[in-house]
């Protein structure tokens, strides 16, 4: 756990999202992809396009240029978190590349946290990206393999995030932050990823409330990132069996982007690091009822290898708190 | 809680699969399959005049053609991913996941993604095809001359 009493706020963020994601439960989008290239040649170089077009729409709304700003703290799904390597080059802001699978959000947030607190008159950007045909391409199977999929797997959504956090004052304060332990409970199905995220979640948030001598009633809302419909029970009764604590305010961003429709296409839900923050943007705070909210994104520290090898997989969730300032 | 539990715990919440509708699915678009593949196959011996296994041969190219094709237009996914075992286990899965593959890694260059990945998905098909072919003939030979 770590107090963070000195005040640092999210001043802007902007948003692009897929064309999935375009008609879903998502409201007052900004950019939308009309369909998954982008005006590029692959998936990969949209991907890349999605994230620059996201930081460049950021500085607009900012009024700032890249000068301005002291830290880029970003990451993705790509190996080697090419996608946010490249797209750092355009802007030349000093760069730390992060990787913490879906959990890479809230993870870019804590950092920034940190940072700031040393550095207090400075402008850091925190970014993250995912685009589904390059997750499945990457993780998965070829695009167009129709490969059989079991009702627990996931999808990944497309969608690039960049956010202005500083200590100058604005509508969202970000507030103390609990930074998760990798655990492993001895899980290796790839298609059961909220199973594997479900208890690093419940530890998480457990220790939080601890830490900070609070209880799930002191949000508006829990919001975990992408656990999906399997997922979230699983945390509810885990919660439940473990703590004795009924989630009751719990939300995950996944389970609900999607509209019932495409329930056939994303199986229990959406996923990857942009599926949280844009949920965030584009539906709980466009909700007036949410003042207080505590984001947890879970990620699941898969790697195609390891699992090849017969090795379990290891899961993460960092929790920060978000408070909405009227 | 410890990891049994919890494994338990997570059996007990996966959603179960509907065999039984996946199994009547298979069976009868793979029916559909081999039924119209055998009236095709009748048509090329009785109106053109091939020889049985030449005919079976044509018939064979033109699956192989038209899962490639229908892969590449982009709907042959939806239907192995409906029908399943239904259209995998004839030749059409072959063709279905070699041109998934070429499609996927054209872009990563011809020798480091084409030619390296084509057989991503259909390379352990045809090691292991090739092997038990290799043993079986030996053992047809022993055992029939």
């Amino acid at each position: 756990m770590a107090k963070n009493e000195t005040g640092i706020y999210l001043n802007h963020y902007a948003t692009v999202v897929g064309p999935l994601e375009k008609k879903s439960h998502l409201e007052k989008l900004e950019l939308c992809m009309d369909d998954y290239y982008f005006g590029e040649k692959s998936f990969e170089q949209a991907e890349i396009k999605m994230q620059k077009t996201a930081l460049d729409q950021l500085l607009a709304k900012a009024e700032l240029k890249s000068e301005d700003l002291s830290l880029l703290i970003s990451g993705d799904l790509s190996d080697q978190i090419g996608v946010s390597s490249i797209a750092a080059v355009a802007s030349q802001i000093p760069f730390l590349g992060v990787y913490n699978a879906c959990a890479t959000f809230v993870e870019s947030l804590i950092l920034a946290c940190m940072y700031l607190k040393n550095h207090s008159k400075n402008k850091v950007i925190c970014m993250t990206s995912s685009h589904n045909l390059h997750a499945e391409k990457q993780f998965r199977f070829p695009i167009e393999y129709g490969a059989p999929k079991k009702k627990t797997s996931t999808f990944t959504t497309t969608g690039a995030v960049a956010t202005l956090i500083s200590k100058e004052k604005s509508r969202f304060k970000l507030g103390n932050y609990t930074i998760g332990k990798a655990i492993d409970m001895g899980l290796n199905d790839t298609s059961n990823m909220g199973a594997i995220m479900a208890p690093a979640a419940a530890q998480t948030i457990y220790r939080h409330l601890q830490d900070n001598k609070m209880s799930p009633k002191d949000y508006d809302i829990i919001l975990t990132g992408d656990l999906g419909e399997v997922g979230s029970k699983l945390l509810k009764e885990y919660f439940k069996t473990t703590y004795q604590i009924d989630l009751k305010n719990h939300v995950d961003a996944g389970s609900d982007i999607y509209l019932e429709k495409d329930k056939e296409k994303v199986l229990s839900g959406g996923s990857g690091p942009s599926a949280l923050p844009i949920y965030l943007f584009h539906k709980v705070l466009k909700n007036k009822k949410n003042k207080k909210i505590l984001l947890v994104a879970t990620g699941s520290l898969h790697n195609p290898l390891f699992v090849n090898q017969k090795q379990t997989i290891p899961a993460i969730a960092h929790a920060i708190e978000l408070e909405v300032i009227s | 809680m410890n990891k049994e539990q919890y494994q338990k715990l997570v059996k007990k919440y996966e959603p179960q699969e509907n065999k039984i509708k996946n199994v009547f699915l298979a069976f009868i678009s793979g029916g559909c399959l081999g039924l119209s593949c055998q009236i095709l196959a009748t048509f090329f011996q009785n109106v053109l005049g091939m020889s049985t296994e030449t005919s079976y041969s044509f018939v064979c190219i033109i699956l192989i053609f038209l899962a490639s094709l229908f892969t590449a237009l982009g709907f042959f996914d939806d239907l192995v991913s409906k029908y399943r075992a239904g259209l995998i286990i004839p030749t059409t899965g072959f063709a279905h996941s070699m041109s998934s593959s070429a499609l996927d890694y054209r872009k990563d260059g011809m020798i480091t993604g084409l030619g390296s990945n084509i057989f991503k998905l259909a390379g352990s098909v045809l090691l292991y095809g090739i092997i038990s072919a290799f043993l079986f003939g030996y053992l047809g030979v022993i055992f029939y001359g």
